[in-house]
């Protein structure tokens, strides 16, 4: 084990050129290491994009195979029409792709916007205030924090499902809160809020306070400090854990896959499982890898914008637990 | 680090500004919001649970004006774990294994191949740095769906990449491409005799490695840009070698990112429901069911709601034990403070 553990020291130590003395100014990679790691990154690059490059040829593919014969990104033949039948009807259900991309978007937009706006008053309290039943309330906040909403799933349905309006004399339901994206939505910030009330609190701790105290000797109450020092400072956190949330919501499957009834609320997910899942009809695979880059795209670019405070935000909110 | 809060109390501001605004309720007011909506979409459904659990709550209780169900006492935690609910090859207690399993196996994984890879692209004057670290996090954004739908399909026994990659290289140590059609996913038979782990668990593990070592490495580069260069200088002079400053200087400064992110990563890949799901759907014969996709089983196919509330109640005080195991693991081991 020991010899294990030193060989990959070494790997590592030659690596990064470490073994011989760096000098810290001109210290330059020697082009044979450069070379060597060239080729181990671009391996690595390559196993990471083969999937999804193959998601991109097959939407491209005019030929509706459901695997790409060659290595060649750009396939004979290709066209865009996938993307366009996508856009138009996703699947046999009556909904089109902007149907179901709202109902995404409402669904992530209300996950991070109510987690977000109670989370952060929340996590202002916890930060700066000493207040009888603190220790308590936080311990409840940390017992459900890795809690999924799938474990509350059976509760959520039978609960959820008693908000029906009824017409009385037909009898019909009007409106069932179970059957609504707003029960989804529900139940998705009922898993995300003790993420964002935790996550803002570790970040709100790293802020020095002498800002505040600063406006308080300046005759500032406590809202006045929270809105015009606390949120502004904030910002790159609110921005990641509002992400978060909204990622969190726009990827869902579970619970509305359990609770939607109706098509014209169902989501971008539930339609991409339609496509490949169990009740799959024979969907062609160039509308379901068009519909991916479709769906994943958007989310991809604000990620890749984002991907610096996202990795602080995440690790500062853990480390300070 | 310690001393901080010592001076700060001997600010004469400070006191101040703690009794005048809990005086006014200040930090109630903050929690208000939070209390309710938490008290009445978590709490309230957690507590309401724990009742469910006792009951033989099913699908002719879920009816407005439906007769309430019947108290049935422990039964439902009794018949987890006895294996005694109509399921077919329904084990808790392999299942919980698996699960622990799989987790731990993963997590590992993610870790040694994320802080390696991230030390390589630490690399002065690596060329295309930038362009690596964009390519290396799209396996996080791209829905979990599409990733299991991708690798499904590259799992194929007659047409799938990994079979004939794998046919390609045996062609040249003269192995017949007929060895080659690995039933990934469907195949019961264990491939390693005595080792109850399936070919779709591997299958899985090759997919969630792919999936899972980028954020270590993202982790893990925010982490070494922060040691400072003078400590490989001085290390230098002093003569360690490299692997004596990999494992005295770098590992030891990554240990405070890592331990929160293999936290993270634990939980995560604990509660990993849509890549099983999706890819293996727990299969063959629930070889690879975790809790939680087991948990929606039974509420989404068998509407045995009464039985999944039991099923999460432990599901709940697992992830807790999990949780209070880690922190007290970590905090043992934690040898000095960064």
């Amino acid at each position: 084990m020991s010899s294990q553990t030193t060989s990959l020291g070494n790997l590592m130590a030659r690596a990064t050129g470490r073994t011989q003395g760096s000098s810290s100014a001109g210290h330059t990679l020697s082009l044979g290491r450069q070379l060597l790691l060239q080729a181990m990154l671009l391996v690595i690059a390559f196993t990471v994009l083969f999937p999804l490059l193959w998601v991109v040829s097959l939407a491209l593919d005019p030929r509706n195979i459901s695997r790409p014969t060659t290595l060649q990104l750009i396939p004979p033949g290709a066209s865009l029409q996938a993307f366009q039948s996508v856009i138009a009807q996703p699947t046999v259900n009556k909904i089109s792709f902007l149907g179901l991309a709202l109902n995404s978007l409402k669904l992530a937009g209300g996950t991070a916007f109510g987690s977000l706006l109670i989370g952060v008053l929340a996590a202002y309290s916890f930060s700066r205030f000493r207040f009888r039943g603190r220790e308590a309330l936080m311990l409840g906040v940390v017992t459900v924090l890795m809690l999924p909403a799938i474990a509350a799933l059976p509760a959520l349905y039978v609960l959820l499902n008693r908000f029906q309006v009824v017409d009385v004399v037909t009898h019909k339901i009007i409106f069932n809160l179970r059957d609504s994206l707003w029960g989804v939505g529900f139940a998705m910030i009922s898993g995300m809020l003790p993420f964002a009330i935790w996550n803002l609190k570790g970040f709100l701790d790293t802020i020095p306070k002498e800002l505040e105290e600063a406006a308080i000797i300046d005759g500032a109450n406590a809202n006045q400090v929270f809105i015009q020092i606390v949120l502004p400072l904030a910002v790159p956190a609110l921005a990641v854990t509002g992400f978060l949330g909204f990622m969190s919501g726009w990827t869902e499957f579970a619970v509305s896959w359990q609770f939607l009834n109706n098509v014209q609320d169902h989501t971008l997910m539930m339609e991409l499982y339609n496509m490949i899942g169990q009740y799959a009809g024979n969907t062609p695979w160039s509308k379901f890898a068009a519909m991916s880059i479709l769906v994943s795209l958007p989310v991809s670019i604000v990620y890749l914008a984002l991907q610096r405070y996202i990795v602080g935000g995440l690790t500062i909110g853990g480390v300070k637990g | 680090m310690a001393t901080i809060p010592l001076e700060r109390a001997a600010n004469a501001e400070r006191p101040g500004l703690w009794s005048r605004a809990t005086k006014s309720g200040t930090p109630y007011f903050y929690l208000l919001p939070a209390a309710i909506v938490m008290g009445i979409i978590t709490f309230y459904p957690l507590g309401f649970q724990v009742w469910m659990s006792f009951t033989n709550y099913g699908l002719a209780n879920l009816r407005l004006n439906a007769p309430p169900p019947t108290f049935v006492g422990l039964d439902n935690y009794i018949k987890i774990l006895t294996n005694d609910l109509p399921l077919q090859n329904f084990n808790f207690l392999n299942m919980l294994s698996f699960n622990l399993f799989w987790t731990f196996s993963n997590v590992i994984f993610h870790l040694v191949l994320g802080i390696l890879i991230a030390v390589i692209l630490n690399t002065d004057g690596l060329w295309g740095k930038g362009i690596y670290r964009a390519i290396f996090i799209l396996p996080i954004v791209v829905p979990q769906i599409i990733i299991a739908a991708v690798w499904l399909n590259m799992y194929d026994p007659d047409y799938g990449a990994i079979n004939q990659l794998l046919a390609f290289c045996g062609h040249f140590i003269g192995l017949s491409s007929a060895l080659f059609h690995i039933r990934w996913i469907d195949q019961i038979d264990p491939p390693i005799p005595g080792v109850p782990l399936t070919l779709s668990y591997f299958a899985l593990l090759i997919t969630n490695i792919w999936l899972g070592w980028p954020f270590m490495t993202i982790v893990a580069t925010g982490a070494l840009q922060s040691i400072p260069k003078d400590l490989y200088e001085a290390a230098d002079i002093d003569g360690a070698s490299g692997s004596q400053q990999f494992m005295n200087i770098t590992l030891p400064l990554l240990r405070p990112a890592m331990v929160p992110a293999a936290v993270l990563g634990i939980i995560t890949t604990f509660n990993l429901f849509s890549l099983i799901y999706f890819l293996s759907a727990g299969g063959p014969l629930h070889a690879t069911e975790i809790l939680l996709t087991q948990a929606y089983r039974l509420v989404n196919e068998n509407q045995l709601y009464g039985v999944a509330a039991a099923f999460c109640v432990y599901i709940f005080f697992i992830l807790l034990a999990l949780t209070l195991i880690i922190n007290r693991v970590t905090r043992a081991t934690e040898s000095y403070d960064v």
